[in-house]
């Protein structure tokens, strides 16, 4: 069953195409892949869905339901949360205040209820993804202030402390050494294995390979080819637009 | 018995301490108000009005003047949502000049002759506002919507992606500030009973945001501990006599090279703790 499905979107910007008559549907439970090279409207896919653009035409659905027209929180709230390209952490926060503020639920009165109060929900799952993220020894610091590496988990908490069932990563390993990204992908495929739908953007090939179960390849803002990693590799579209021919 | 002198200044770092709140909420989200008068003289001449006219029971009176300066403050937060930074403020001075003019040529509370006729408000009534509010927004400092507000501060749009519903905590922290800097206004209408339109004018609002920059804006206890400090300062100053206001301004330029995040932070705060 598809989770998301995307049919026909174009996105113009005056006289530029980002995204050209795309549809795509998003299995539940898997991994997708996004690839591509440099302005082949990646961010613009990501931007589209979120509803920090507007396509021009075409229909964004999550699980049958249309997102045209909702404002950006609204469709956070519906299910998708997202990490960014350049990390956006808030520079005034702690890494434990960047697991509360996302979280919903509990109404007004909840929100108000001091941080400390122990044994609230929020608080709790704070607490989870302060564990699961290895994030426990940086709780009480500034997360700007943080490793790189640290920053893109703690990016990574927060949009998750929202209880998505999307997730959209834009480069999530972008700048990681490999152990690194090994730690990150084990902490993908577990959240996978929980049931979460993963759609990301990456430039690392190998990353993607290991990582994804479908990949979609688009290059100048159209969709060329679709397929398994080691599928699409063989397509001599893709080798031309992304993968270089090998000299 | 504490003399009239210390009563007036006590009254006055109570309602200046309230005032400074309502700039520190509207902050929190990032925005400068340059207008906050505005609401004061709402509140004020509400206040004044029913309690003059109409024998409302003063509490109440300022609670109704807070009720109508939330709803201004949410009416002039809708164009606001569109603007940011020093277009903001610039947006906001030219409110609180238009409200002014508005009191100024309004006859029916006396123009700017001004308006009086109130009951005196006591030492302790004032502070029996200004001290749970205090209470209240050093709660709300640690709450998560508290945080939601510093994260459309931080970062808007991250804010937004991320489920945040930023046009209604904008609209709410500008609706509590103009409730909050409206119940300074009634207070100071019944501390002082007489009320004009001059004493809403833009020095009255900078003196708030002044306070804050100078207390502090990253914790309620800041623009409390420096609405205190802009009150003190020249008295203490007395002694210089003619010189008192430029030594002020010398002392306040010092601080702020000293402090840039003002006089009292977290850090600070957390530094105090036993």
């Amino acid at each position: 069953m598809s989770l998301l499905s995307l049919k026909g979107v174009t996105c113009r910007f005056g006289g530029i195409t980002a995204l050209n008559n795309l549809t795509l549907d998003l299995p539940a439970g898997a991994i997708t892949g996004v690839i591509g090279p440099n302005g082949a409207g990646k961010t613009t896919l990501f931007n589209c869905i979120t509803g920090a653009y507007r396509p021009s035409e075409g229909e964004i659905s999550l699980r049958g339901e249309s997102l045209l027209g909702l404002p950006p929180h609204r469709i956070a709230r519906r299910g998708i949360a997202r990490t960014f390209q350049n990390i956006r952490l808030f520079p005034s926060m702690t890494v434990w205040e960047h697991l509360m503020v996302v979280q919903r639920g509990g109404g007004l009165r909840a929100a108000l209820a001091p941080l400390s109060l122990s044994g609230d929900t929020p608080r709790r799952r704070a607490e989870q993804a302060l564990e699961r993220f290895g994030l426990a020894p940086f709780r009480d610091r500034l997360a700007t202030t943080l490793p790189y590496g640290v920053m893109r988990r703690v990016e990574l908490a927060r949009a998750l402390t929202a209880e998505p069932a999307l997730l959209l990563l834009d480069e999530p390993v972008a700048g990681m050494n490999h152990e690194e990204a090994a730690g990150v992908a084990s902490l993908l495929q577990g959240l996978v294995a929980e049931g979460l739908t993963l759609l990301l953007i990456e430039h690392d090939m190998g990353f993607v390979e290991h990582l994804c179960d479908r990949v979609h390849v688009l290059d100048f803002g159209t969709l060329i080819a679709s397929g398994t990693p080691a599928e699409v590799r063989r397509i001599p579209a893709v080798i031309d637009a992304y993968l270089g021919v090998e000299a | 018995m504490i003399s009239s002198y210390a009563a007036g200044l006590l009254a006055e770092i109570g309602i200046a301490s309230i005032a400074a709140l309502s700039v520190h909420l509207i902050l929190a989200v990032g925005q400068l108000s340059l207008g906050n008068a505005a609401f004061m003289a709402c509140g004020a001449y509400t206040a004044s009005v029913l309690s003059v006219e109409h024998a409302v029971p003063i509490p109440l009176a300022i609670a109704a003047g807070a009720v109508v300066s939330g709803v201004l403050g949410l009416i002039v937060g809708f164009p606001a949502l569109r603007l940011r930074g020093i277009y903001l403020a610039m947006a906001t001075l030219g409110f609180g000049e238009m409200t002014r003019s508005f009191f100024l040529s309004l006859d029916a509370t006396g123009g700017a002759a001004g308006y009086s006729g109130m009951q005196r408000v006591s030492l302790i009534g004032i502070w029996a506002w200004a001290l749970p509010l205090l209470v209240l927004v050093l709660i709300a400092e640690r709450s998560r919507l508290w945080l939601a507000l510093n994260a459309v501060r931080d970062d808007e749009t991250a804010a937004r992606l991320l489920g945040l519903n930023t046009v209604a905590l904008k609209l709410g922290a500008f609706t509590a500030a103009a409730a909050l800097a409206g119940i300074a206004g009634g207070l100071f209408a019944h501390w002082h009973i007489f009320i004009e339109p001059g004493a809403f004018s833009l020095d009255r609002s900078t003196e708030m945001v002044l306070a804050v920059v100078l207390g502090g804006s990253t914790v309620a206890l800041g623009p409390f501990f420096g609405a205190a400090a802009l009150a003190l300062a020249p008295e203490a100053l007395r002694f210089i006599a003619d010189w008192r206001l430029a030594a002020f301004g010398a002392l306040l330029i010092v601080i702020l090279l000293l402090r840039p995040q003002g006089i009292i932070d977290k850090r600070l705060l957390r530094a105090l703790k036993p």
